[in-house]
Formats: structure tokens, sequence, C-alpha cells
């Protein structure tokens, strides 16, 4: 017996739950709760407070706090339910009915445990920590994560210190190169371990370049100075094997050091269920219907694989919300025995969704994933069953940067026709320029 | 002729805008996916301008700060100029997105509005 029953219960209230919750109530389900571990919703968009979002989504260029607050206000109109300040600390399945079993938390009602015909795993990512990096030398104060230090200043507005260095050069760092600087500090520069930034383009115009920031490429921190406060650090220039080089050794006198080092999806809960999990993104595997390898459990947002833009995440979280409904309301439709594996080579590292129904996909389906170097004048190539499917010319790819390709389900459909198997597979890979 | 590369920052896909001068005018924009990207690029070349994005200091809210953004580009050279007006000003919560905190910021003759409810 549990304390709660719901069709739809929602983990996570930022952007990818509260697009999911909006999207599933559209499409007709009623009985929704969305559980969010914070004192608010909107998520990781609060302290974002930069702009540059919404320009897919609401063709306007909006802050962190105003793309969520478009979606809050809609989850309030529709009066759909939400706790906050509870934390899921348990997924399991009920192998008799297929219920998903949610046990949560939270400083008023204890702990409790809520059955749900479907769950949407929405609990994003969160930062490579220091401990992940091994970076040499004594553990003093003045080192942070690029979000943590984000969260003093935007959330408490107070300063992690005065004079940084960056290592990494993900978006989180790049965008707190700018807010540092305008609060006052001395961003001394930003070392990148690979030969390319992990950040979007315009981050590094924005942010770095404006100020006259520079960003080393192919260098990383190699000693850290301070036994209490950090007092400064040794960056060196890397070989291509990514090892430092001897004699490029520069000390950087510093009192913060943060870290923008990349983001892990958030999956501990997703573990104890039992999905099956993709080791490139560190996500669930999902099919076309963004349904992981339990029935009735879908995944969006950061917690399947890290976007560049909150815009890709509303709009997945949307198909997932919607394919949610589907499943409480019995309006999956009916398979064929189709299935596609979407293959990754050659340049791709990885694609969401990796298995595709076609008699279960929408007219068109987006395939998104990210390259694991930087390319200049390729194209992009794609194969169903060994014929081409498309080939796209590409000036640029990065891996900060996320691509995507859509698959047409009359495409689709003319092409597996022609085969007698069940089985069929799309390939995905980087190509010299035909 | 001088030719100019520069990322696009109109939208995140970040387009590479190539943009051909002559005697300090453009007279060809190649590489933009849009025409927001154009006018990106030409503008970018001949008169920068930035949205600034920031904080002021919140009376008798939850948290001691607000987030406030310029509700129009300002010019690039200016962007330090409107940071340092905005470390003057204090708001008294409640306060609203779309509010204005403060009015023709550093004689730009834009304003700053709050960007989250507070």
């Amino acid at each position: 017996m549990t304390d709660m029953k719901k069709d739809l219960v929602i983990i996570g209230g930022g952007p990818a739950g509260l697009s999911a919750a909006v999207s599933a109530s559209r499409e007709g389900a009623e009985d929704i709760l969305i559980i969010e571990r914070d004192t608010r919703l909107g998520g990781i968009l609060n302290q974002c407070i930069h702009n540059g979002f919404g320009l897919h989504t609401f063709k306007e260029e909006l802050t962190g706090p105003e793309y969520a607050d478009r979606y809050i206000r809609q989850v309030e109109d529709g009066k759909i339910p939400y706790m906050l300040d509870t934390m899921v600390v348990d997924l399991a399945y009920d192998d008799g009915s297929g219920d998903k079993i949610i046990t949560a938390m939270n400083a008023k009602d204890g702990l409790f445990t809520i059955s749900a015909k479907a769950v949407i795993l929405a609990m994003g990512c969160r930062e490579r920590p220091r401990g992940a990096l091994n970076i040499p030398g004594f553990r003093p104060s003045g080192i942070y994560s690029a979000g943590t230090a984000q969260y003093y200043v935007n959330m408490e507005g107070r300063m992690p210190g005065r004079k940084v260095v960056i290592l990494g050069s993900g978006d989180i760092g790049l965008i707190m190169a700018r807010r540092m600087t305008y609060e006052g500090a001395k961003v001394l520069c930003v070392a990148e371990l690979q030969p390319y930034s992990g950040g979007l383009k315009r981050n590094i115009v924005q942010c770095l370049d404006d100020f006259g920031i520079p960003l080393l490429l192919s260098h990383t921190v190699v000693d850290i100075k301070g036994k209490k406060r950090l007092e400064g650090v040794t960056i060196a220039e890397v070989d291509e094997n990514r090892k430092p080089i001897p004699g490029t050794e520069v000390f950087y006198e510093c009192d913060t050091l943060l870290l923008s080092c990349g983001l892990i999806p958030e999956n501990e809960l997703s573990g104890k269920l039992g999905v099956r999990m993709n080791g490139v993104t560190g996500g669930a595997y999902v099919n076309e219907s963004l349904e992981t390898s339990v029935p009735g459990v879908y995944a969006c947002g950061n917690v399947l694989h890290v976007h560049d833009l909150v815009d890709y995440v509303s709009g997945e979280a949307d198909m997932a919300g919607k394919n949610a409904a589907a499943f409480i309301l019995g309006r999956t439709g009916t398979d064929d025995g189709n299935v596609i594996n979407i293959k990754t080579e050659n340049g791709v590292r990885y694609s969401v969704p990796s298995v595709v129904r076609p008699a279960l996909m929408g007219n068109t389906l987006t395939v998104r994933f990210r390259v694991g170097n930087e390319y200049r004048d390729k194209d992009l190539a794609v194969y169903l069953n060994g014929k081409q499917l498309m080939r796209l010319p590409k000036r640029v790819m990065a891996p900060g940067e996320m691509e995507q390709i859509v698959l047409v389900k009359s495409k689709v459909e003319e092409i597996i026709a022609a085969s007698e198997a069940k089985e069929h597979e799309v390939v995905i890979r980087v190509e010299d320029k035909a | 002729m001088d030719i100019r590369e520069l990322t696009c920052i109109r939208c995140p896909i970040g387009c590479h805008i190539s943009v051909e001068m002559e005697e300090g005018k453009v007279v060809n924009i190649t590489g933009n996916s849009c025409p927001r990207g154009a006018e990106y690029a030409a503008s970018e070349v001949t008169d920068p301008v930035r949205t600034v994005t920031s904080l002021v200091r919140l009376k008798g809210g939850a948290r001691p700060v607000v987030s406030v953004k310029t509700a129009g580009n300002v010019p690039k050279d200016r962007m330090m100029d409107v940071v340092a007006a905005l470390k003057e000003v204090e708001l008294e919560a409640p306060v609203h997105i779309g509010d204005v905190a403060l009015r023709d910021v550093a004689g730009t003759g834009i304003d700053v509005v709050v960007t989250a409810n507070a």
C-alpha cells in the first residue's frame, strides 16, 4: 500500500519537468504531480540571470528566470499540482501492477510513498566536481564549481573572490567569467584541456572576447598553491595526449579557481529503478517516445543527455509529457514489430533516441547528438539500411554544440518496406564533403 | 577590400559570418542563416551593442539581490558604466518581472528592468 496514487509523477521541477507537465496536461493527463527538491520551481534557470534563452520557443531573448516564469505560469494556470522542498529518495517497479513506486520525503510529511502509472525523469544534471578532475595540490578554500559560484553571486549576492582563474570552458564557466568581471573581479584566464572549447561560440564572444579574457586551449592546471586559502595556480600547456608539457608552466596568482569541466546527468534514481543506461551520455537509453527500458518511465532534459540550449530541453520534455499522457490514456498506438537501431560512428558520439519503432514515431522525429571533435567543412551523412537518407553540409561542428537531424516517417517507411527483416539500422556519421 | 570574420550572437546557433568591407562600409555579408544575422554582422562591425544582465540589491525579499537586464541593447563600450550604475540601485520587495529598476541607465536612453519575481 502506498500513501498516494497518481497517474503521472514528474521528478524535477526545472525546465524539463515544467514543460513535460504542461504538455502532459494539455494532452489530457489529469492526475499529475511534480516533485521538486528546491524551494521554488524553475531549477537551474533561477540562477541563470543572463539572456539568450527562448529564441526558439518564444521567438524572443529571455533571461533564465523569465524563461522559467513562462512555464511556471502555465503550470499555475493549469492548476497542475507540485510539491516543493521534497526529495525523491527511491524509485522502484512493481512487477505485479506495472506501477512505479516513488519514495519521497519532506519536512512536513516525513517519508511517504506514491504509486504512479507513469513517471517522467527530469532530474537534470550536476557539475563534475574537483574530485573527478585529479588536480594535484592542497585543498584550500577558494575552489568552486562554476555553478556554485553562480549561486553565491546571483542568488545570495556574495562574491567568492577577487582574482579568478577558470578551468574548463563549459558554458557556465564562460558566463561566470563575465559575471565576475561585472562584479569587479579580475578574471585572469580560462584554461581548457581540450584543443577546442566546450562552450557555445556566442559565449566565447560575449563573455571572454568582449572583456579581453584569454582562452588558453590545450592548457590545464597542474598545481594548486595555498593551504588555507588559494594563493595561485600553475597552468601548463598539454600535448596531443593531454599530458602537460614540461617547461610550459606559468604561475597565476589568484584567490579563486572556478571549475567548469562538464556536467553529469543525475541518475541515481534511474539506477535504482534498473533503467538501462548509456555510458556515453550518462543518461538512459530511450526509444522514439523517450521511454526508457522500463515501460511507462520516460526521461527528458539534462538527466537524459546534457543539452546546450534550454529550448531543446523544453521541446524534448514536451514530447516526453505527450507520450507519458498517451501511455496513461492507453493511446500509444500499435507497434508492427519493426525496429530501427541508430548507430553513431566516425565522429558522432551518441544519439537520442537510440532506438526507433517506426510505427510509433510521429510524422517527423528529431534525433539529437553530439560530435566528439571540432570539424570544419564536413558533411553529416545519414543512412538507413545502407541507403543514404540525407547529407547535410556543415561549416562547423563542435562538441559543445548539439546537432540534430529530422527523420521523416514516410521516407523511413518507404525504405524499410523494401526489407524482409524487422530489424533495421540508421547510421549517422561525419564524412568528407561529397 | 577588408574581410571581417565573426560569430553571430543573435541566437544560440552561432553562425560564422564573413563581412566584406570597403572603405569602412559593408559591401557583402555571407554565412548568416537569417536576416537577424546580417543585421548583427553589419552592426557589430560598425556600432557593436550588447544587452547587459546583472543584479541590483533588494530590500525585504527572500534573497538580498534580484536579477535585472537592460530593456534594449546598449553600446558595447558602455557595458561597465551600466553595471556601475546598477551598484547604486536598491529596490524594495516585492518586485515583478518587467518592473523598471532604473530609467535611462548611464545616459544610454535604455531602461533597466527586473527579470525575476522576488
